[in-house]
């Protein structure tokens, strides 16, 4: 379990933003093209008959991830998004 | 003939896009070299000749999957006169992630907004132009389950492979995820609806801890009681359509030899017909039912539900997808297996794929749940309590599915479990008809076919062997005797064990060679009445024991033919293949001797 507030202990209907993502390389890269990287809100939608794994609203994607790779994402409760770098266009 | 690749996301409805455009035009196969999937078709329009490109829907072009590299080189190989980007309009945010990274390979782009009507339902609105105006390439909304916009999208291709376009310059991933979030937030507007409110009430409903299991088992039992309820009748009636054209045949082939009218007739001809009367009723209501379930998006959802006891077992949730694959036919619930990205948990849902009982097997156990545990009756009890049953033996191959997973994971293929990101689809409205052509079409008609290949000429092995006689007794006789000693120690019988090994082939002929070698007449029987076979098996001295072991042998024995060659060709390696073979045989002889052990010992049988 994570110390701080993390995605696996977000409860059903709870929504955050992403501060940190801590995954081996496969499942960082696998979360970044989903879209799931800092400054990210996520919702917790549903949680499965035995609370593992649970699906979250990713970019308006539905996306079921395992609480042992949710615990290496951390989250803060604000209104609004960290600043991300600022993109070029 | 001008050349265009379609790229997207999965479920983005690319496959209806691509046979929307192409119609009956296209064939399948496999990259060289890969065990990824292609698809490629023509269109003509305005007097022009173009080939689609399908290729694999893949999140990312980063080459870290065999479909990603399959498709990043394809478009960077110019191969194309452009690429046409699929977009799921309800969640365009991410899409335009691979929309993104596609514009830094080629400029040569069009993107398709797909899903609109979808969108509109859920109360998402896309302005077109303006994400057009953002991207720098046109943009196109299309509708493909419902035609619209195909017109437009073809002009628009037209279009693009004569224009001249340069690639934009490299992002990083999070400055894509960003980009992409900006043009989200300037071109998408959405609203809650009522039907987004009803998806989520139906989801929590199927995923629930009180609901989410007993209504799985609810509506699997519903589909496998449909399948044995419904298939009854339709498969008198072609056993009776057999007959008649049997007699005919018998006509024809009055002045022939003996011989010869035997290996085409009793041995060819029955065989066949047997096959084509038991399997295709079953099938052809149990396939179009499980694409319904599929195309409605339910499937994702069973293995969410299912995912923990996986994850248990150190294998992939995925692996629930294929073993509904497996349910319809085992090889292609080994095709599927691809979709598991983790090598290790591929091989072990490949090598535990035939654990899950076929559509083929279905017949062998239906007829003998009927005959000794349902009491022979018939009526909608009966059927109830045979699906129940069935639903039973389901169970049964997923819990064998389980406990195998997990053993291997702790011998042959030893590692933890992978990590998992699974996306749940909004649910669909299934397209009924399309479903329904589908279903026949590329499942129903194809395993028959298979089928009936390999039901012809096992026709005429098993006739000479049932008819060649060597000192006193024929072949056949030969073979079940030597066998029957081995054979008794696991409650069953030399016949049985043999029709298992002449079943190799297709498991539907397990049961009529088991006939064939009772009655001892060299030729396939017809039974059009349960009772009839029922007394024929008891004076043969078959018990509830006999019943259950044979049951047993059934689910869990080695694979049938195909599909060992399809393990083959998706795993290259003897050894695997080997060891297939050998999993679910010692599963089923363990279990079998098990039973019959515990049930002489306590004096059951």
């Amino acid at each position: 379990m994570c110390e701080a507030l993390c995605l696996s202990a977000l409860r059903e209907g709870e929504s955050a933003y992403v501060t940190e993502v801590k995954a081996g390389p496969a499942m960082d890269r696998r979360l970044t093209d989903l879209g799931l990287v800092r400054g990210t809100r996520v919702t917790c939608i549903l949680r499965s008959p035995a609370g593992d794994p649970c699906a979250y609203l990713i970019r308006g994607a539905l996306i079921a991830l395992r609480r042992a790779d949710a615990d290496g994402v951390s989250l803060e409760r604000q209104t609004q998004a960290v600043p991300n770098q600022a993109v070029a266009t | 003939m001008n050349r265009v690749a379609l790229a997207g996301n999965p479920n983005v409805g690319k496959s209806t896009l691509f046979n929307a455009l192409t119609g009956l035009r296209q064939h399948t196969g496999n990259w060289a070299g890969k065990t990824v999937a292609t698809a490629r078709g023509q269109y003509t329009f305005d007097g022009e000749e173009y080939q689609l490109v399908d290729l694999p829907g893949t999140y990312s072009l980063a080459a870290h999957s065999q479909e990603e590299a399959v498709a990043r080189d394809y478009i960077e190989s110019s191969q194309a006169d452009g690429v046409v980007v699929v977009c799921d309009a309800t969640c365009l945010e991410r899409n335009l992630i691979l929309v993104l990274q596609v514009l830094e390979l080629t400029g040569k782009v069009l993107v398709c907004v797909n899903l609109l009507d979808e969108a509109e339902r859920l109360g998402v609105k896309v302005d077109l132009p303006a994400l057009s105006r953002r991207l720098g390439v046109p943009v196109v909304g299309t509708a493909a389950g419902r035609q619209e916009g195909l017109d437009n999208l073809k002009a628009a291709i037209a279009k693009l492979v004569g224009s001249e376009a340069r690639a934009a310059p490299k992002r990083a991933p999070c400055e894509r995820v960003t980009l992409a979030e900006r043009y989200a937030a300037q071109v998408v507007r959405s609203e809650e609806t009522d039907r987004r409110r009803r998806q989520q009430r139906l989801d929590r409903l199927l995923t629930s801890k009180s609901t989410g299991i007993p209504l799985m088992l609810l509506l699997f039992g519903l589909v496998v009681w449909l399948t044995v309820a419904g298939a009854n009748i339709p498969s008198a009636m072609l056993t009776a359509l057999f007959a008649r054209i049997g007699e005919l045949l018998e006509g024809w082939l009055a002045g022939a030899p003996a011989w010869l009218s035997g290996v085409l007739l009793d041995g060819m001809y029955r065989v066949t017909a047997w096959v084509v009367a038991v399997m295709l009723p079953p099938m052809a209501i149990f396939f179009p039912l499980f694409t319904l379930l599929e195309d409605l998006g339910y499937l994702p959802r069973v293995a969410f539900v299912m995912d923990h006891a996986f994850q248990k077992c150190r294998a992939c949730g995925k692996q629930c997808l294929t073993m509904c694959m497996s349910i319809g036919c085992n090889a292609c619930g080994v095709t599927g297996c691809r979709i598991i990205d983790s090598p290790r948990e591929r091989l072990i849902a490949i090598l535990t794929s035939s654990l899950v009982p076929c559509n083929g097997k279905f017949p062998t156990l239906i007829a003998l749940i009927t005959l000794f545990f349902v009491g022979g009756r018939s009526g909608l009890m009966a059927s109830v309590e045979g699906a129940a049953m069935l639903l039973g033996t389901l169970v049964l191959g997923v819990a064998g599915t389980l406990a195998c997973s997990r053993l291997l994971s702790a011998t042959f293929l030893k590692g933890m479990p992978s990590s998992f990101a699974l996306e749940l689809p909004p649910f669909r409205k299934p397209r009924v008809g399309e479903v329904v052509i589908r279903s026949v079409l590329d499942r129903t008609l194809f395993v028959l076919g298979r089928a009936v290949a390999v039901a012809a000429p096992a026709g005429v092995v098993i006739w000479l062997m049932a008819n060649v006689t060597v000192g006193d007794a024929t072949l056949l006789a030969h073979c079940t005797g030597f066998l029957d000693p081995f054979a008794r120690l696991f409650g069953l019988d030399g016949v049985i064990l043999m029709a298992f090994i002449l079943g190799w082939p297709a498991n539907e002929i397990v049961l009529p060679v088991m006939l064939m070698a009772y009655l001892a007449t060299g030729n396939l029987v017809e039974f059009d009445n349960l009772t009839a076979l029922g007394q024929l098996l008891t004076q043969h001295g078959w018990t509830w024991l006999t019943a259950v072991c044979t049951m047993l042998f059934s689910l869990f024995h080695w694979p049938c033919s195909t599909t060992c060659l399809t393990i083959y060709k998706e795993t290259d390696s003897l050894k695997w293949t080997a060891l297939s073979v050998a999993l679910p045989t010692a599963l089923g002889l363990g279990l079998c001797l098990c039973v019959t052990t515990m049930a002489r010992l306590l004096g059951l049988a």
